[in-house]
């Protein structure tokens, strides 16, 4: 599945849109943070709690739930909202 | 008869320096020359990162460690072993533990304080988070762990309260001790939650709040209720603490338990609130502090808008201003409770960081103040350490 990655995480990255893997929303955070150390937890937090700022988005439609069940063709994009100066 | 005494002549600095300066929107090194005159800037590194503290490991001289998150993103530690040519990210930030499903954990929402650990532990550091948790590394930095039981203990959380206690962006971990004589023996402090010391390397721990006094109307049983902005131990004496609290200025002589209220000796008109407190480095008699003014709602700025850090060299009994440099009126800042420190030279340097973006020195122990950088962004933490 295609990622598209938020300015903020692109230094874990280095790109734009990346692959990644997983039956899940949360496998695919999982395979993220696999590929780029420390990804995972500056998006989600010790008690597996998405951070109040960054949104996940499947198909265009915003999901919650990291058990959230996702298919090959699926588009994802995490969003990291700004706010505040 | 009268004898000649020779003078010894006071030795000149010969170490270089480093000024590490933690600010809201990344971290800057400034690389002095021996004199401590020449400055030069190094950054910003991690620009837009709020930056709560960056520590140069005493140990290697090289490692640096800094504790950093952005407005947005969770909170993270990174390292760097080549005084910040590159940085890697720590592979397991401080984090809660994690709660059964169902039941609503804490979250560290930033990594406040960095102490690196005692001599003879090369590879051990502490930290300190918002809110309020024991944290404690065993490889340099590269993997955090809860270190004793305090975070998950019934009394100890109450002790700490919640996110809505303490200070305005989060209650604080702070002034983490390691004894230079003895690793296990450690003190903390918490912002509120009062000073807590351990003799077994966190074993057992116990406040030690006898003689602190409280905001009025709150009862001093309360150990909740004691808010300690900044503890620190003298090199020269390490059974003498000195400590800036919300309710005043204290020593503490061990083995005795009580506080004494130094600051009741601070002009009546200055007051003795504020956030910092700095220990000299041979001498146990002498203490700085930047007050700040601590009346009716709290401004916390330099009381009457006339900045000055105050000295006392004899323990706590005087105390005078030193401000030549700074200006006379109309300067109304704050420094935080990480952004004052002393370096290890003779004489003593001083620093300090202001919330407005200003870094301010004196290379002769308060005597003369320059502000060798400004238009920072709002400083958080303010280091001097030696590069190997």
């Amino acid at each position: 599945m295609n990622v598209l990655i938020p300015t903020p995480l692109r230094s874990y990255t280095g790109q734009r849109v990346v692959e990644a893997t997983g039956s899940t929303l949360g496998e695919l955070v999982a395979d993220l943070d696999r590929q780029f150390p420390g990804i995972r937890f500056r998006m989600i937090n010790e008690q597996d709690r998405t951070r109040p700022h960054v949104r996940f988005f499947v198909n265009g439609k915003q999901v919650f739930d990291l058990s959230q069940p996702l298919h090959l063709a699926d588009e994802i994009v995490i969003v990291q909202a700004l706010s505040g100066g | 008869m009268a004898t000649n005494v020779r003078k010894t002549p006071r030795a000149t600095a010969e170490r270089r320096l480093v000024v590490l300066v933690a600010t809201r929107k990344g971290a800057w090194l400034y690389h002095g020359d021996a004199g401590r005159k020449i400055w030069r800037a190094d950054g910003p590194h991690f620009l837009g990162h709020i930056v709560n503290h960056l520590v140069l490991d005493p140990r290697d001289g090289r490692t640096l460690l800094m504790a950093a998150k952005t407005g947005h993103l969770g909170p993270t530690i990174f390292r760097s072993t080549d005084l910040g040519r590159s940085w890697k990210e720590a592979e397991r930030p401080p984090a809660f533990s994690k709660e059964p499903a169902g039941q609503s954990g804490r979250t560290v929402d930033h990594t406040f304080w960095l102490t690196p650990g005692h001599a003879s532990e090369p590879d051990a550091w502490y930290a300190g988070t918002s809110p309020q948790g024991l944290f404690r590394s065993g490889d340099g930095g590269t993997t955090w762990d809860p270190f004793s039981w305090i975070n998950d203990d019934p009394q100890y959380r109450k002790w700490m309260g919640t996110v809505q206690d303490g200070t305005p962006d989060g209650p604080k971990l702070h002034s983490i001790i390691v004894d230079p004589r003895d690793p296990a023996h450690l003190y903390f402090a918490m912002s509120g939650g009062g000073v807590h010391e351990s003799v077994d390397r966190g074993q057992n721990w116990s406040p030690i709040v006898a003689g602190l006094e409280v905001v009025e109307g709150f009862d001093t049983a309360n150990i909740a209720f004691h808010d300690p902005h900044c503890v620190r131990l003298c090199p020269g004496n390490p059974d003498r603490l000195y400590q800036q609290n919300h309710c005043g200025i204290y020593r503490l002589d061990r083995p005795s338990n009580e506080w004494l209220r130094i600051g009741k000796r601070m002009p009546q008109r200055i007051g003795d609130i504020g956030f910092p407190i700095v220990v000299h480095p041979r001498d146990p008699d002498t203490v700085w502090v930047f007050p700040m003014d601590g009346t009716s709602v709290w401004p916390r700025t330099s009381p009457d808008g006339v900045p000055a850090v105050y000295v006392t060299r004899d323990g706590g009994r005087t105390w005078r201003p030193t401000a030549a440099g700074m200006p006379e009126s109309q300067a109304w800042w704050t420094v935080k409770r990480q952004a004052m420190t002393a370096d290890a030279n003779e004489p003593v340097g001083l620093y300090f960081g202001t919330t407005s973006g200003e870094l301010w020195v004196s290379r002769d122990e308060g005597r003369q103040w320059d502000c060798i950088a400004a238009h920072l962004p709002e400083i958080y933490a303010v280091e001097a350490a030696v590069p190997a």
